[in-house]
Parts: C-alpha cells; sequence; structure tokens
C-alpha cells in the first residue's frame, strides 16, 4: 500500500513538474531525467518476484471500468441521485414525513421518490453491469506467459499479469497489458499492429524491436537480466520515453518499440514482449476518461425555472404560515382565558398549533407547507426528461434516411443529453476533408519538369462551368480510361501504359514516381494468389501516390525494417528489373513540418534525400540550381488549387557521405534522448538535411466532394444557419471548394482577408518579426474596417423587406485569422462574420479551429455546432457546443469526441432540421406542460388551505397525490416528448426556415414559459372555484346526502387529472394510437386506481373507502361537474390559441394550415397557381422572423 | 378540428418491402417499421376558422340547455332556513351569549316555528348547519382513530387522539379523538310529523368502519365536556348521529344530515320545531341553522352549477361570435402557397 501511495505521489507531482519553468534545463545530461519524478517506474524484465521488483509494487493487470462496485454501489448512485437539487428537497421532504410535520403519511411521500430513484438506479446499476461483464470477459483472457511451465511459456489468465512479465502473443490477438516489444517471428523483429480499439485507425502500424532484442527466440532462450527504466503511466498514446539497460549497455526506447494494450497483433505470427504497463496504468485505461459532458442550453434553463418554482413554493407557503400563525393566535382570546375554537382544544396542544406560540408554530407551519405544496416541483421530470431524451436517441439511431448503406453506418447518437440543442444551431463550423469531401484521393494530375500531366477534369471544375453556364454536357464523359483502379483517375496519353520512356523529359518522369513510390510509410500487403499488391497507407494521399506510381510502372511491392523494393521499367532499355533502395531514415510527416522525406541509398550507392511536402514550405527549401522549373510548376500549382485539387511539391537531392556521416550523429543523438523536447530536437535536427533540394514538380490529388453536400449546405443555409468552413487547404482551394459547395453562390459578395500582400513579404524577407506582426496587425485591422463599411452599406441600402438581401461571404486565411482572433480584434472579426451568411477560414490549424470555435460560442452566445471526421478536428467537435463526428474513413478518433456521429455530411440536414427541431420541439413541449401540469394541481391545494385555515390538512387524499406525478400524468408527457411532430418531417425539409424557431428559441422563450405557467394557475382556480361552489353544502344525491371532505377531493381530483390529460390532447399535434392510448389511458387508470383502492380495508383506504362506487359514481351532480369544470378550465388556453392561430399564426402554423389545404390538389401541386397578394397575417410572421434573422446577423 | 391523416402525407415514401411470409408477419413488421421512422398514421388536429367556430358553437349549444336543465333541477328542490342560533337566545343573554350557551344550569329550550311556501314532497331532509366551522381543520380531523371505531378498547395505538385520547385516570376513552368528543348535540323535535332517524349515514360507513361491538366508553367524562353524549349501551355502528358527524366535511360551511320527515308538507302548513340549544358556535361567531329540503335528481337546491353552465356556453357563443367577426373582417385564404416561393428565393 505504501507503494503505491509513494508512486501516485510522484504522479501527481509530476505533472507539477510539467511545467517548463520549473524543469532544470540540461541538454547533455538527458538521461537525469529517468529515475526523477515522472519517470521513475523500473520494470525488472522476467523478473517480477525480484524483492525489489515487488517493493515497488506496482499494479496488477486487472481492468475494471465499471463506476460502482458491489459494496459502493447504493450509496455512490444514491449521492449522485442527490447531487439534483430537487431531489435533495425531496429527499429532505421524506425525511421530515417521520414527523408531525408532515402533512400526509410518511409512505405516500416515500413512494413516488423511491419509484424515481429506484428508476435511475436500475437504469445505471444494468448499464454497470454490462461494463462489468466486459471487464470479466478481458480479465479472464488467456495469454501465454513465461516461467508458468519451468522455464517455457505456459497459460495464464489477463488478470494475473505482472510487471516484468515476458509474453508471447499470437497473430490476432490483443496485447494483454502495455508491452515492449522483444522480438517477433520476423528475423528483423517487425510487427505489424493494428491500432483500431484505440483510436479507430484501421491501417496497421508497423513496430519493431530493438536490434539487441530481436534476434533471439525467447521460446529457447530465456530473456533476463533487462532493466527498463522509463516514464511514469501517463495518458499520451504516441509517445514514449524510456531506456532498456541490457547487458551493460544502455539503449534508447521509443513509442516504436512499444505495443499499446488493446491494440491487436496482424500479419505476424506471433511476438514476445516485456509487460511495461499493466492495467489502469495503460495507456489506453489512462486514456479513458469520460469526453467533458456537456449540457444543453434548455437544460440549464429548466434550472432556472425550476428556481423559480421554489421562489413560488416558498412564497405561497410563507403566505400560508402568515395566516395560519394569525388564526392560531385568535383561538385563545386575548385575556387567555376563552377559547375560540374549542373545538380543536387550543388550550391542550402541542407546539404545532399553540397559540401562546404563534410564531413558532407558524415557523413549523412553514415547513409543512412546503412540504404540502412540493407538488409544484415535479418530482420526475428529470426521469421523464431522461426516459425521453434516450428514446429520441433511439429514434435518431434509427432513421433509415440517416443510414449509409455502402458502409453500414447509421447516425448514432452517443450522448443523449444533446437532443434538442440540435434544433437550436446557429451556427456550423466544418471541417472540409473528410467531411465536406468523401477523403479518398484520386491522383488526377501532376506536373513534372514544368510540363503538366492529366486530362481529367475535377468536380470543381464542373461545377464552376456549370455555375458559369458554359457547361456541355458531353465534357463529362471520361475520356477512354482503360480500368478503374480506386485512387487513380489519372489519364494522359503521353506516359500511361509505359509510353513515358518517350518523353523527352524521360528522366524527370522516372525520377519523379520513384520519389512517389518511395518516400512514404505505406505497407504493401500482397495477395498470395494473383500477386495483386494492395497497400496500407496512414493518409490516403499517400495511398494514391503509391497506386499511381505503381499504375505508371514503380510497382512497390515490399518493405523491411531497412529496405523497400520496387518493379521498376528502366527508361533506357525498358525492361522490368527489381530494384532495392536501403532505407536509412524516415523524417516523418507532422502538421508542424508539412513535409516528409526519405534517405536511400539505391542500388548504384548514391545516398537519396527523397522529400514531399506543402508548397509553402518545399519553395524555401530549393537549391539555387533546383529551381529550373520553379515558375512553372508554381503556375501548375495556383491551377489545381482552383481545380480544388490538393497539391504536394515533389523533390530530391543527392546527399554525399561526408554530410551524411556528420548528420546522422546529430540526428541519432536527438533520437536517442529522454527529454520532453525530443521531438523539437529531432525536427530541428531534419531540417538541416531538408535543404538545397532540387524541384521535381508537383501532384495534385483530387477529394471528390460528398454526395449530397451542396444540396444540404444549400438547406442549411435556407434554414438561417450559418456556416463556417475551417479547413488547412489554401485560399484558393477553400474558395473553390466553397463554390462546388454552393457555399459561396454567384451573386455573393465575396470579402477576402489575407496577409499575402506585397508590403508585408517585403517586410518579412527582411526578417524583422516585430515589424511584420505590427503591419500584419494594421492590415488586418484595416480589411476588416473595409469589410464592416461594405456590409453596413449594404444593409442600409437593403430595405429589409426587400427580398433580395445582398449576401456575404468571408475568406480568410488562416495567418490573418491569428491576428483576427487577437483580444483587440477579436470583436470586430465577429461582428464581421456574423454579418456574413457563409465563412471560410484557410489554412487554419487544428488549434486555431478550436479557438475559432470557442470565439464564436462565446463570443454570440449561439449554439454551434462542429462537424469533423478527422483527430485534427477533436479540439474543434469538444469544443463546440454539439460536436457531430463523420464516421468515414478517416479513424474513429473525431466519432469519439462527437456527441453525434453520422456518416456523410449530408444526413446533417436531416439531423438538424427534422430529429434537431423535433427534439427542441418536443422538450420545449413537455417542461411547459410539466409545469403547467404541477401548478395546476399544485395550486388547488393552496386555494383548498385558504379555506382549511392554512391548518395544512390537504384536499386530497395522500395517495392520491403521490400518484399524481407517476401515474396519471406522466405517460402522456412522455408521449409528448417521444413522439409529437408539429408537421412531418417532409415539410421540416420543405419549409427550412422553420428551424428558426429553435435558433429564435420563440418555443422556450420566457414569454411562454410564465404563459404556461399562469394557465395553470388559471386552470387550478376554475377547478377549485367551481368545484367547492357546485358541491356547495346542499344534498348532492337524491338520497339527501351531502359532499363531505372525500367526496369534493374526488370530484375535485377527477377535475384535475381530466384537466390536465385534456390540455395534453388538445396541445398534441399528433395523435397516434400512442397518444391515445397514453391519455385515455391515464384518465382511466385514475378510475381503475379509485376503484381498488377504495375496495381496500377503510383502515387504510381511509377517505377513499368506496368513495367511488357508493358516493360519487352515482351523483350525477358530480359527473356534470366534471363537464363543467374540464370544459371551462381548457376554455381560455383553447380561445387564446384560435385566436393565436388565425390572427398571429406561427411558422408551423402556417404550414400545417398550408399542408392541409395542400392535399386535395396533391396531384396538380406542381402546377399550383400562385395567388396574388401575400396573406398580411403570413407576411408579419415571416417577416418578423426574418427581421429577427437580419437583425441577429447584422447587429449581433 | 380533426381530421385523419392516414396513408396520404405521412407515408409518402414506402417502406422497404418486408419479408412476404405471411401477411400478419408482415403488417407487423410495417407497423413496426413505420414505429420507427415516425411515420405512425396519426391524426393531426387543425384549427381552421371553421373548427373553431364549430367547436365554440357546439359548446355553447351544448351547454345552455344543460344549464337551463340543471337549474331546473336545482329549482325543483324546495328549501326552508331557519338560522336559529341567535333567536333561540333570550333576549338579557344576546349581549353576552357565551355565558348562555356555557352555563348548564340554564335551560336551553327554543321553539321554531318555519312557515311552508310551497308543496313540500316527502321525503324532506332535515339537516343542521354549521358556519364558519372549521372541521377540515389538520389537528382535527387527524384525530381519531379508524381502528379504534372498528375493533373497540382493545386497540391502543390512538396516540392521534391527543388530548381526547384517555380520561386522567388512564382509561381509554372511546370513541376517542377531537371530533367524536366534539360531536352535535342540538335536537329537534318535530311535533305531530313522522320523523325517521335511520339511514342517514352512508351503507359503507355503518359496515364497514365503525364496529358492531364497539361500544362507548369513558365517554364525556372528562373535566371538559365538548358535545354530545353516546348511548354506552348501543354499538357504534348503530349510532347514526355520531357517524354521520365522524364523517368531516370539507369546507368551513357544512350540513349534517339529522333525519327524515316521512309525509308530504302543504304549503301554508307550519312546521313545529323544539329545539334544545346546546352546541357552542358562539365562541367563533358560527352560525347555526336548520334546513328542511326536498331533492330532486341532481340533489339540494344550489343554482351554481346551472348558471356556470349558462355563463360557460353564453361566453363561448359570445367568443365564436366575436371570432366570427374579427374573421370577416379580415380574412384570410387558407391555403395559400404564395408566401413560401417568396421566402424561398430570398
Amino acid at each position: 500500500m505504501a507503494g503505491e501511495r509513494n508512486r501516485n505521489k510522484g504522479m501527481r507531482l509530476s505533472k507539477l513538474y510539467s511545467f517548463k519553468c520549473l524543469k532544470p534545463f540540461s541538454k547533455e545530461d538527458h538521461h537525469s531525467q529517468i529515475g526523477s519524478r515522472g519517470y521513475s517506474r523500473v520494470v525488472f524484465c522476467n523478473d517480477p518476484d525480484n524483492p525489489e521488483a515487488l517493493n515497488l509494487n506496482y499494479r496488477g493487470n486487472y481492468v475494471s471500468t465499471t463506476k460502482y462496485t458491489a459494496a459502493n454501489f447504493v450509496p455512490k448512485s444514491l449521492f449522485e441521485q442527490f447531487r439534483r437539487v430537487a431531489n435533495i428537497y425531496f429527499l429532505v421532504v421524506a425525511f421530515v414525513s417521520f414527523s408531525p410535520l408532515a402533512p400526509y403519511t410518511a409512505p405516500s411521500v416515500l413512494a413516488p421518490l423511491l419509484f424515481v430513484i429506484g428508476a435511475t438506479m436500475v437504469k445505471e446499476g444494468v448499464e454497470d453491469l454490462r461494463r462489468r461483464r466486459q471487464d470479466v470477459e478481458a480479465n479472464n483472457r488467456r495469454v501465454l506467459v513465461f516461467g508458468k511451465n519451468e522455464g517455457t511459456f505456459g497459460e495464464t489468465k489477463w488478470k494475473n499479469l505482472r510487471v516484468g512479465d515476458v509474453v508471447k502473443v499470437h497473430k490476432d490477438e490483443y496485447f494483454p497489458a502495455d508491452l515492449l516489444l522483444l522480438s517477433s517471428s520476423y528475423e528483423d523483429g517487425v510487427c505489424y499492429v493494428e491500432t483500431m480499439n484505440l483510436d479507430g485507425e484501421t491501417n496497421l502500424k508497423l513496430k519493431h524491436a530493438l536490434e539487441i532484442t530481436s534476434e533471439s527466440d525467447y521460446d529457447q532462450e530465456e530473456f533476463r537480466g533487462g532493466v527498463i527504466k522509463c516514464e511514469d503511466p501517463n495518458e499520451h498514446l504516441y509517445s514514449f520515453v524510456g531506456t532498456l539497460h541490457y547487458k551493460g549497455q544502455q539503449y534508447p526506447l521509443s513509442p516504436q518499440q512499444i505495443l499499446l494494450r488493446d491494440s491487436k497483433l496482424r500479419n505476424t505470427d506471433y511476438i514476445y514482449g516485456v509487460v511495461v504497463f499493466t492495467g489502469h496504468d495503460t495507456k489506453v485505461m489512462q486514456n479513458a476518461t469520460d469526453p467533458p459532458s456537456k449540457r444543453s442550453k434548455i437544460e440549464r434553463k429548466m434550472d432556472k425555472i425550476v428556481y423559480v418554482l421554489f421562489s413560488i413554493l416558498i412564497v405561497i407557503a410563507f403566505t400560508g404560515s402568515v395566516f395560519f400563525g394569525i388564526i392560531t393566535r385568535r383561538d385563545v382570546t386575548d385575556d387567555g382565558k376563552k377559547l375560540r375554537r374549542w373545538y380543536v382544544r387550543p388550550d391542550v396542544t402541542s407546539v404545532f398549533y399553540d397559540p401562546h406560540r404563534a410564531v413558532l408554530a407558524s415557523f413549523f407551519h412553514f415547513l409543512t407547507a412546503l412540504m404540502l405544496y412540493g407538488y409544484l416541483i415535479p418530482i420526475s421530470l428529470y426521469v421523464s426528461i431522461e426516459v425521453v431524451k434516450v428514446l429520441q436517441s433511439v429514434f435518431i439511431n434509427q432513421d433509415q434516411e440517416m443510414y449509409h448503406e455502402e458502409t453500414d453506418r447509421p447516425a448514432r447518437a452517443r450522448t443523449s443529453n444533446l437532443n434538442e440543442e440540435l434544433g437550436q444551431v446557429d451556427t456550423i463550423l466544418s471541417d472540409k476533408t473528410g467531411t465536406l469531401t468523401c477523403n479518398s484521393m484520386e491522383f488526377v494530375k501532376c506536373s513534372i519538369g514544368g510540363t503538366a500531366y492529366g486530362r481529367g477534369m475535377t468536380e470543381v471544375e464542373v461545377a464552376l462551368r456549370k455555375q458559369k453556364g458554359v457547361m456541355t454536357p458531353q465534357e463529362e464523359i471520361k475520356e477512354s480510361s482503360t480500368k478503374s483502379v480506386k485512387g487513380f483517375n489519372f489519364w494522359d496519353e503521353r506516359i500511361v501504359n509505359g509510353r513515358w520512356i518517350d518523353q523527352p523529359n524521360a528522366e524527370l518522369i522516372q525520377k519523379f514516381f520513384r520519389v512517389l513510390a518511395i518516400c512514404h510509410t505505406a505497407i504493401p500487403d500482397v495477395d498470395g494468389e494473383t500477386g495483386e499488391i494492395s497497400y496500407e497507407a496512414e493518409s490516403p494521399d499517400e495511398a494514391a501516390f503509391v497506386i499511381a506510381s505503381r499504375e505508371l510502372g514503380f510497382e512497390f511491392f515490399a518493405r523491411s525494417q531497412s529496405n523497400i523494393s520496387l518493379h521498376e521499367i528502366d527508361h533506357v532499355t525498358g525492361e522490368k528489373v527489381d530494384r532495392v533502395y536501403e532505407l536509412l531514415h524516415v523524417l516523418e510527416f507532422s502538421s508542424s513540418r508539412k513535409r516528409m522525406s526519405v534517405i536511400v541509398r539505391n542500388p548504384e550507392n548514391r545516398l537519396l534525400l527523397l522529400s514531399k511536402g506543402a508548397d509553402s514550405v518545399m519553395f524555401e527549401r530549393l537549391a539555387k540550381h533546383g529551381r529550373q522549373f520553379e515558375r512553372e510548376t508554381k503556375e501548375h500549382i495556383k491551377r489545381y488549387a482552383e481545380a480544388g485539387l490538393r497539391t504536394l511539391v515533389i523533390t530530391y537531392r543527392e546527399v554525399d557521405e561526408e554530410e551524411y556521416r556528420i548528420w546522422e550523429e546529430e540526428f541519432l543523438n536527438a533520437k536517442t534522448l529522454v527529454t520532453e523536447d525530443r521531438d523539437a530536437l529531432i525536427d530541428a535536427a531534419a531540417d538541416k538535411i531538408e535543404k538545397d533540394l532540387i524541384l521535381l514538380g508537383s501532384t495534385a490529388v483530387e477529394d471528390k466532394l460528398q454526395k449530397g453536400v451542396p444540396d444540404c449546405i444549400e438547406k442549411l443555409s435556407q434554414a438561417g444557419v450559418k456556416i463556417w468552413v475551417l479547413t488547412g487547404d489554401k485560399t484558393e482551394t477553400a474558395i473553390n471548394i466553397g463554390y462546388a459547395c454552393s457555399l459561396l453562390r454567384e451573386g455573393m459578395k465575396k470579402i477576402l482577408i489575407t496577409l499575402d500582400s506585397p508590403d508585408i513579404e517585403t517586410l518579412e524577407k527582411q526578417g524583422d518579426k516585430d515589424a511584420v506582426a505590427k503591419a500584419s496587425f494594421q492590415s488586418i485591422k484595416k480589411q476588416l474596417r473595409e469589410g464592416m463599411s461594405q456590409t453596413a452599406a449594404a444593409a442600409a441600402t437593403n430595405d429589409p423587406a426587400n427580398e433580395n438581401v445582398q449576401m456575404f461571404g468571408l475568406v480568410i486565411d488562416g495567418k490573418s485569422l491569428t491576428f483576427a482572433l487577437d483580444k483587440k480584434l477579436e470583436k470586430e472579426f465577429l461582428e464581421l462574420t456574423s454579418r456574413c451568411s457563409s465563412v471560410i477560414c484557410c489554412r487554419s490549424s487544428p488549434k486555431q479551429k478550436a479557438l475559432v470555435t470557442r470565439l464564436v460560442k462565446s463570443g454570440t452566445g449561439r449554439t454551434t455546432l462542429a462537424i469533423g471526421d478527422g483527430a485534427n478536428d477533436v479540439g474543434m467537435l469538444q469544443e463546440a457546443d454539439i460536436g457531430v463526428g463523420i464516421s468515414g474513413a478517416e479513424g474513429m478518433q473525431a466519432v469519439m469526441a462527437s456527441d453525434f456521429a453520422i456518416a456523410q455530411f449530408r444526413f446533417l440536414e436531416r439531423l438538424l432540421l427534422v430529429h434537431g427541431h423535433w427534439c427542441y420541439r418536443r422538450i420545449a413541449m413537455m417542461i411547459c406542460y410539466f409545469f403547467y401540469k404541477n401548478l395546476a394541481f399544485g395550486f388547488t391545494l393552496f386555494w383548498y388551505e385558504a379555506y382549511a385555515s392554512f391548518s395544512g390538512k390537504p384536499a386530497y387524499n395522500d395517495w392520491y397525490m403521490s400518484c399524481y406525478n407517476v401515474f396519471f400524468t406522466s405517460l402522456p408527457v412522455i408521449a409528448l416528448g417521444v413522439f409529437d411532430q408539429d408537421v412531418s418531417a417532409r415539410l421540416c425539409l420543405k419549409y427550412p426556415l422553420l428551424y428558426q424557431e429553435g435558433v429564435q428559441n420563440i418555443l422556450f422563450s420566457w414569454e411562454r414559459i410564465l404563459g404556461w405557467m399562469s394557465n395553470g394557475i388559471i386552470s387550478s382556480m376554475i377547478v377549485f372555484f367551481l368545484t367547492i361552489h357546485t358541491l356547495d353544502s346542499q344534498a348532492f344525491r337524491k338520497d339527501g346526502q351531502v359532499a363531505d371532505y372525500s367526496v369534493l377531493g374526488v370530484t375535485m381530483y377527477s377535475s384535475v387529472v381530466w384537466t390536465v390529460n385534456c390540455q395534453m390532447a388538445i396541445s398534441i399535434n399528433y395523435f397516434t394510437w400512442i397518444q391515445h392510448c397514453f391519455i385515455w389511458g391515464s384518465i382511466g387508470f385514475w378510475y381503475l386506481f379509485l376503484v381498488v383502492y377504495g375496495s381496500l380495508p377503510p383502515t387504510f383506504s381511509t377517505t377513499a373507502f368506496q368513495v367511488f362506487v357508493e358516493t360519487s359514481a352515482p351523483s350525477p351532480i358530480c359527473w356534470l361537474t366534471l363537464v363543467l369544470v374540464t370544459f371551462s378550465a381548457l376554455l381560455p388556453y383553447f380561445t387564446y390559441r384560435a385566436f393565436q392561430i388565425k390572427f398571429r399564426p406561427m411558422y408551423h402554423d402556417i404550414i400545417v394550415e398550408q399542408r392541409r389545404t395542400e392535399r386535395p390538389e396533391s396531384g396538380t401541386r406542381t402546377t399550383s397557381i400562385v395567388s396574388g397578394e401575400l396573406p398580411v397575417q403570413v407576411e408579419f410572421t415571416l417577416h418578423h422572423l426574418k427581421a429577427n434573422l437580419s437583425r441577429r446577423d447584422s447587429w449581433n | 378540428m380533426m381530421e385523419v391523416d392516414g396513408s396520404n402525407t405521412s407515408m409518402n415514401r414506402a417502406p422497404p418491402p418486408p419479408p412476404q411470409s405471411s401477411s400478419l408477419r408482415s403488417s407487423r413488421s410495417k407497423v413496426l417499421y413505420q414505429f420507427k421512422q415516425q411515420k405512425l398514421p396519426a391524426c393531426k388536429p387543425v384549427l381552421t376558422p371553421t373548427s373553431v367556430i364549430t367547436v365554440f358553437m357546439l359548446m355553447g349549444f351544448v351547454f345552455i340547455p344543460i344549464g337551463f336543465v340543471t337549474l331546473r333541477a336545482s329549482r325543483d328542490a324546495i328549501e326552508i332556513v331557519d338560522r336559529y342560533d341567535v333567536e333561540c337566545i333570550p333576549e338579557e343573554y344576546r349581549t353576552n351569549k357565551l355565558s348562555y350557551i356555557t352555563d348548564s344550569s340554564i335551560s336551553k329550550n327554543c321553539t321554531r316555528y318555519l312557515k311552508v311556501q310551497k308543496h313540500m314532497k316527502a321525503p324532506i331532509f332535515i339537516y343542521y348547519q354549521l358556519d364558519n366551522y372549521y372541521q377540515n381543520h389538520r389537528r382535527y380531523v387527524k384525530s381519531r382513530s379508524d381502528q379504534q371505531l372498528l375493533h373497540g378498547r382493545e386497540y391502543s395505538h390512538t396516540s392521534a387522539c391527543e388530548p381526547e385520547e384517555s380520561s386522567n385516570d388512564g382509561l381509554p376513552i372511546v370513541p376517542c379523538g377531537l371530533i367524536a368528543w366534539s360531536m352535535f348535540n342540538d335536537t329537534f323535535t318535530f311535533a305531530q310529523l313522522k320523523v325517521s332517524r335511520n339511514n342517514i349515514a352512508w351503507k359503507s360507513d355503518r359496515e364497514h368502519k365503525f364496529g358492531k361491538d364497539v361500544y362507548p366508553f369513558n365517554f364525556q367524562n372528562g373535566s371538559l365536556v365538548g358535545g354530545a353524549k353516546l348511548d354506552p349501551k348501543v354499538p357504534l355502528s348503530d349510532q347514526e348521529d355520531f357517524i354521520v358527524w365522524m364523517r368531516a366535511a370539507a369546507l368551513l360551511s357544512f350540513r349534517k344530515l339529522y333525519g327524515r320527515i316521512e309525509e308530504d308538507l302543504e304549503p301554508g302548513s307550519v312546521v313545529v320545531v323544539n329545539l334544545f340549544n346546546n352546541y357552542n358556535t358562539y365562541s367563533f361567531s358560527g352560525q347555526k341553522k336548520l334546513i328542511l329540503s326536498t331533492s330532486s335528481w341532481l340533489g339540494g337546491r344550489n343554482d351554481f352549477l346551472g348558471i356556470t353552465y349558462i355563463v360557460v356556453g353564453a361566453s363561448s357563443i359570445v367568443i365564436s361570435i366575436i371570432f366570427i367577426l374579427l374573421h370577416l373582417k379580415n380574412p384570410r385564404p387558407y391555403g395559400d402557397n404564395s408566401w413560401n416561393k417568396k421566402s424561398l428565393s430570398s
């Protein structure tokens, strides 16, 4: 135990340690960190019983992901429950109900509370049980571990693994813990790993063991004496810092040697590994933190309403106690001799009714009243909402029209918290690649040595031509492409089918494609039977390159740790030869470097650096003599970008041995470092050799737009949703994609904010960074101002009633964005963007994406939705109010961080306009109705108190009341929340402006909430006063009997049940058999309850004994009262609604009406005649909606 | 107002062909599909002007007749109300009624003459009415023991009955509690009239709530005597006065059934009532009334229900008229498509 505590302490301090200022900076002594805080782990390989190892007392490999254990389930889940204010209130009430203060019996208070809490706890329990079952399954998986059987490998369960064990894992098995790879079935110690469960990426990753360990077969000889010193457990999946002390030497370890738990061994027969991290210390478990939980705006507002209700509760309880105090004091005359209401014996009484201590009595009465009027607070509200949201999510998941057949992926609501938030989205921030586009790259064009190749037309070009109206339909037909290869859409008669060797620049072409065939990290997968080769690549671009080079005669077919083998066509002889390149180093791609290189030794024993990268970083690295085709290539790149293509610059250089030797030493030094700035040092080292490059040309791959994207964007912008595209692409590409997906339209005014002006470029060349920053700042400021004045001018000239409002599109690049996001310009930027209907931010980094999202969210205070598909969108998704992940090709990281996952961008339209709108409407209605029904009920109690000298006697039997929320009124509300539709899905999509009801929060405005609340109070008054006056003191039946307490209670309660359920019936818009069943069923259930409860012995049923059967059912006056009261209580709302629909219709009312009149002429709908004048009211509503919209847009 | 919107709009997209094994299964899977896709055939009520006017008019035309019928029924019940709490106090005590009522040495005898205005058909119900009397006070209502009423002395958990749980010598009181203790004790005798005092309590009360072998015990023996005394020889289930009193009233002004006159009363005749004015309502300024009333099919006389029906009915007709007028003044064609086109073009 002590060891564990120490370790934890170390961990916590290690977090502090990561503040750089505290770190002792030592460049030469980089091993010093090992053994220090944060880097204190010591693993004795294959020696877990070593006393020192035992002393360390690392955690076992047992994993538990459950929230609760059997022992703490009850207290912990109860605690979770009572974190809600309302539930605490009910708990306190439940406790107090055992005291004489309670206005009703304790069981009747406890029962609904237990029901509600119990239901939630059962749900929690079932979920946890499912997790537990998975845990048990994982913990009891078997693995081969060394030492179980006297010097050989034997089976053991995963949970019994200890740090330091040597294990053997076979093909297609999962790794039981984080392992250090010792060796594999391959001679050079490589293995392939699938990390689907970690990051969702399906491509295989190559790992390789240290040379020193990779040569032995550990079935034969035992691995002994190794000690690993490494970092403490942390959550960074892609980093590992450590050293292996083995045979008197130290070997640096990198993530390349680490096999993570929950990833799978593929394409490799077996591996040996040492357990480094077990159980909860493994990286995947350290990562398993819950994503930030988001709450919807409606729910936050609901909390406020609950507080309003609490205040009402306190006010009426206080009023009641004041009156009670006054009346109680008067029970004894001032001289103290005579008793007024002698029948309650004020002379012999407890403190609760003591006239002499009336203040105290009224204080206690206040507590009683708090309980009595507790029905104002809907106990089942939270539970009902939760149930409703889960069911709504089920409907979202089930929706056939958001199901993508090709990938077999339905839409998935990963959290049910945010359903209604989907109906209020104001701004969508979208990633481009993989979200708007398919992210399946096709090699379409290239420019080699200043000559452009490739004759295909891209979608963007087609779209642009269409918009310009010069489209000739025949152009679309593909040229005689021989066969269709995925990722390859290239046709040029000059170079396909090996004809490139006849080109004058054949040598350059050869070099160009060699670079493409060698400079990558893809892994070939040769089909054993057909001999066909497919590739596993980390990015689709790379796959496209490898495929392109294969198609053109440079077939990459094998990779080992040190070699890359190609089938090549020799350009001189034209024969096919195999060439093997010795792979010396891979300088990996990263988003900051924006390039990748390899250093190889070719068969002629010459050292080559092959490099590809973004034009922004590559051109500055060219050698003086390597700029031969710079002008033409730049020109081509610009053209490609305009056609919406992604370009990469291809370069190479020869490196002489001496330079390489010096560089390698430095590079290896950096690589073996175990400090935190290792990556920076490696980058710096790589920088040194990636220079003086010779330009070969550039590639252009097309990322096709996803199906239906333009239509979806069009619909969304009709719905008044603003769309921002945040992309890493070049400005031209982004603009053209913007046109292609109708984000920018013809006739839209484009505002371009950029820093690509000559002055700043010259300043940059001078290298004065401060001056550049200052000039940039000023330039952005100026451009923002200009944009503002343009939009303001347009707003001034445009009459808001005018239909053709000038629309603006804003395009801003990443560099400018950094300045625009500056605190000083933030506001102006935001205001400008809010006046533009679409915004494109190009060349933005993942961090900027998240920043922009935060800015929009906090700046406008409106709901933002971020949509993206890749790891670079995770920040943005988590930052936004709603994160939507595209479950496409690029891994699952975005999906894991998202709240909703859909397969295609176009499903967003349905998700927002249909499901979002419905869910918003349903939840808003549901909450309003909840408050209505509880006020309608709770206030009858209050009115009755006024007739019972505020003594605290409720008007109804205890059990009627406690069943109110749970049994007689809850199911219809749930049906409302799950099924109600104002208009059908088809109409939601047909009239996208309807979505504005959610964005402007019309259905959950304070007016509406308070309106419903007052409706509840009015209903309660009508119910109460009509009932007590009809059932006055006279006989209420022919046999002369008079109505007593029990009859009045039953009649009034029946009226309430009828009223609130019928109110539901007239306020919903959608009646299926489910609604009928629930609404009338609830009323029926009340009578059933009354009969059953009334037939119980009178000592239990008390005032309800036989009351319905014997007393009130045979009395016509009770029924007449019921009819009268119900209709009268509904009359105010119905009148309001009737007039409102007629004279101030809401948008959905108009559509409903529309639909109704449309149907008879549905056959001729297409040719329906447009009648001239717009009706006044419709125009008013429309105008109103739009005015709101434009006001928001322009003067946010 | 409602219209059934079945196959037309809600199912405009055909479901994928379900497996055609049997028609029953396919229809069930069709329903399941519609359910999952939220396309169940539904009735979508629409408030068109026609339906609004129809609803209001209909409500008016149904409610007003009901109102007249109930009003008629209420008027059919004939009622004689006699407030006697003041009249039955001799002039000299009028300024200090409390001393009169609490002084047990003074005779409380009083005679009332009730004049019959209209023909009253038997049975004529006799009620006493108390006003400003809080039988619904929480302390009061709770102060009883249903178990004891049913099972008698043996049942000892009667703490709710405090302070009328047991007498000073520790003997339990049956029936215990404030309600029983404060039982109404004015008595009325009707000369020359056939009066029945049976069957005035609810049948279920007599049979299930009050024990057949539970006899009053130690009742009204305390220092302070509340109201009526009970005959210790008669079981509680037969003491109907008591049972009636024990059924608490809902409001502060209530009537309780006292008995029935089993013969008709002719107009102009006078009913002579000898009463003992024992019950103290003077300390809390409550009124006491004696009521003779016949009943119609609807019960006793109360115009409120009928009038309210008429008022609600009339007001809904008024609303519909206002609606029609506004509608005529401001007509709006329904099913106008034009607005939509315009909004799309923006």
